[in-house]
């Protein structure tokens, strides 16, 4: 038997400064200080599992703007998801939103993301690095691990096995767009004609943004309360909009922290919180409140969709041009190139 | 005040106690927090305390809103969360603090805002039992109440840069203990040794909510030594 898990390894041989392990985070610690945590884009690890027929909850490689090169101590199944990066597998062009095999001792390498901020990876059986409070999940804001460094070998769990060269539909989250929001502690606090306002506004993505949350630049004035009001520090969730001093709304991410007094103007639903990560410096962003009853509807939508996802999976289409060898594709024997690994 | 439960955010109830900075409303918060923890509510996921509140996340599509709201009103109706005592299983840490010098370079601007001296400051700061009224903002970091009213100061509007780990500050009643180096408007009075957040340990957070702490002035000689310990030479035990 192989790949009891000891000796599968991935090592990182190039990384950029932000690769960090995640995973859905960890629940558990509000009561101490500590967020959740965990991918910035959690929807890129449910479409990394469904390529390869694994549990999300497996840990992945989070690649924040720029990537890395990788190398497999054995072959393994692989997922690229998330923001769509240029990448490389044996000199050839790498599919986004697609599973590979990465023969052992080949060179992977990811570059910069093309559109979008964080890019995935994820690996047959998961990134298999002790657990620490229950997840895997690196949490820079609290120090919970660390980003990868070059020459880190990261232990990889047993895969049990599964078809590789599944592509998933591409998404439009990685450009910024609508987000919907409901309404947050202190939304009524705001008066009707500013709420409008904010919903009337075109933003920008701006320059500031990480793990905890991203400013987002108005077009015009800044939003606020139109007396100033001193708001006791209380309970925040990623998603929240705060406004800040100056009246840039601040919408919290994975990393945030537990309790804030910023008053906050609305919340963004947890499946357009993806597209907010996603969003890079620059890309335009407007906001449009929804009530919870709808919000609940596009969640159980979403749900269904992800549940879905995997039997949706198509075989990867190939250019033509770039094949060096229809056969070698296993375009023959269907989707699969044939080498799925067996564990 | 009669509690309020509001939604808070897509997945979220928060049940308030108070208005403003209370001590009945900060062990509702308590109280209500492990009850709710006790009635294993289907779908509700992680529950923390703030200030005067209790905070749950819950899973929508496991269970509806209006039904959370209802299991949360049947809870408060339950009994006077105002008037229930502290949680099990508290405790009471004894803290080693210096004041002053470098080690607080706040205290005599703090005192004289709270109008006395500094040695009367630092005696009436020892001299209040503090509680953990809520850990938030970052990991493992108290906040602590309730100073005598002379301590009624406003946060600074000009921010400290960097006030070092263990630091000790206080704005509006409160004082807080930094986890980690932070900037900060409060006003920085003392040190202490104390590690609020060690990352890689089993436990790695050393207070709960609702443990009691009194501090006791060290020389920052004394404060160097413990340097190495990871308590801080604070004493814990256990409150009946």
């Amino acid at each position: 038997m192989r790949g009891a898990g000891v000796n599968r390894v991935l090592t990182v041989t190039r990384a950029g400064p932000g690769v960090t392990v995640q995973d859905l985070g960890r629940p558990g610690y509000l009561a101490y200080g500590l967020s959740r945590g965990g991918a910035a884009d959690r929807l890129a690890l449910v479409e990394g599992a469904a390529l390869l027929g694994q549990d999300p909850d497996l840990a992945v490689l989070e690649l924040a703007g720029a990537g890395g090169v990788f190398e497999a101590s054995e072959d393994m199944r692989i997922a690229c998801t998330g923001a769509p990066m240029r990448g490389s597998l044996d000199g050839r062009p790498l599919a986004w939103n697609a599973s590979h095999l990465l023969p052992a001792g080949v060179a992977l390498t990811i570059g910069p993301a093309e559109a979008g901020v964080y890019g995935y990876l994820s690996v047959g059986g998961g990134i298999d690095t002790p657990p620490h409070l229950g997840s895997r999940s690196t949490h820079l804001v609290a120090g919970l691990g660390a980003p990868v460094e070059v020459g880190t070998q990261l232990p990889v769990g047993r895969d049990a096995g599964g078809p590789v060269g599944l592509q998933v539909a591409a998404d439009s989250r990685f450009d910024g767009g609508t987000i919907r929001v409901v309404a947050s502690l202190q939304t009524h606090l705001f008066d009707t004609a500013e709420i409008a306002r904010f919903e009337a506004a075109v933003f920008h993505r701006g320059l500031r943004g990480n793990r905890m949350g991203v400013r987002m630049e108005p077009d015009g004035e800044g939003f606020g309360l139109s007396q100033g009001l001193t708001i006791l520090s209380e309970a925040i969730v990623p998603g929240d909009i705060q406004i800040t001093g100056d009246g840039a709304p601040y919408v919290l991410l994975a990393e945030c922290g537990t309790t804030g007094g910023y008053p906050r103007l609305g919340s963004v639903i947890p499946n357009d919180l993806p597209r907010v990560a996603q969003a890079p410096p620059g890309a335009e962003l407007r906001f449009r409140f929804i009530g919870l009853e709808e919000a609940v509807k596009i969640a159980r939508a979403a749900a269904a969709e992800q549940a879905s996802l995997h039997a949706k999976c198509t075989p990867l289409l190939r250019d033509p041009r770039e094949m060096r060898d229809l056969l070698e594709y296993g375009l023959i024997s269907g989707f699969t190139d044939g080498r799925a690994v067996e564990s | 005040m009669k509690p309020t439960i509001k939604a808070a955010g897509f997945d979220g109830f928060l049940v308030t106690f108070g208005e403003g900075l209370d001590e009945a409303a900060n062990r509702a918060a308590l109280a209500f927090r492990n009850a709710v923890e006790a009635a294993g509510l289907a779908g509700v996921q992680e529950s923390a305390t703030s200030l005067v509140s209790t905070y749950l996340r819950f899973d929508p599509l496991q269970i509806a809103h209006d039904e959370i709201r209802v299991a949360l009103e049947t809870l408060l109706g339950e009994q006077d969360w105002h008037a229930a005592p502290l949680p099990q299983g508290r405790r009471l840490w004894r803290i080693p603090a210096a004041f002053g010098d470098d080690a607080g370079p706040q205290l005599a601007e703090a005192a004289e805002a709270a109008g006395m001296g500094a040695a009367a400051a630092v005696k009436m700061i020892c001299a209040t039992r503090l509680r953990v009224q809520t850990i938030g903002f970052a990991p493992g970091m108290p906040y602590l109440g309730v100073l005598p009213e002379a301590w009624d100061i406003p946060r600074l509007t000009d921010i400290t840069a960097a006030v070092p780990a263990g630091g000790l500050c206080l704005a509006i009643r409160q004082m807080v203990l930094f986890p980690n180096t932070t900037p900060t408007g409060w006003r920085h009075v003392g040190q202490t040794a104390v590690r609020l957040f060690q990352p890689e340990a089993d436990a790695p957070f050393l207070l709960r909510s609702g443990d009691e702490i009194a501090f006791h002035p060290v020389g920052a000689d004394a404060l160097a030594a413990l340097e190495h310990d990871p308590g801080g030479g604070a004493i814990c035990e256990a409150l009946a």
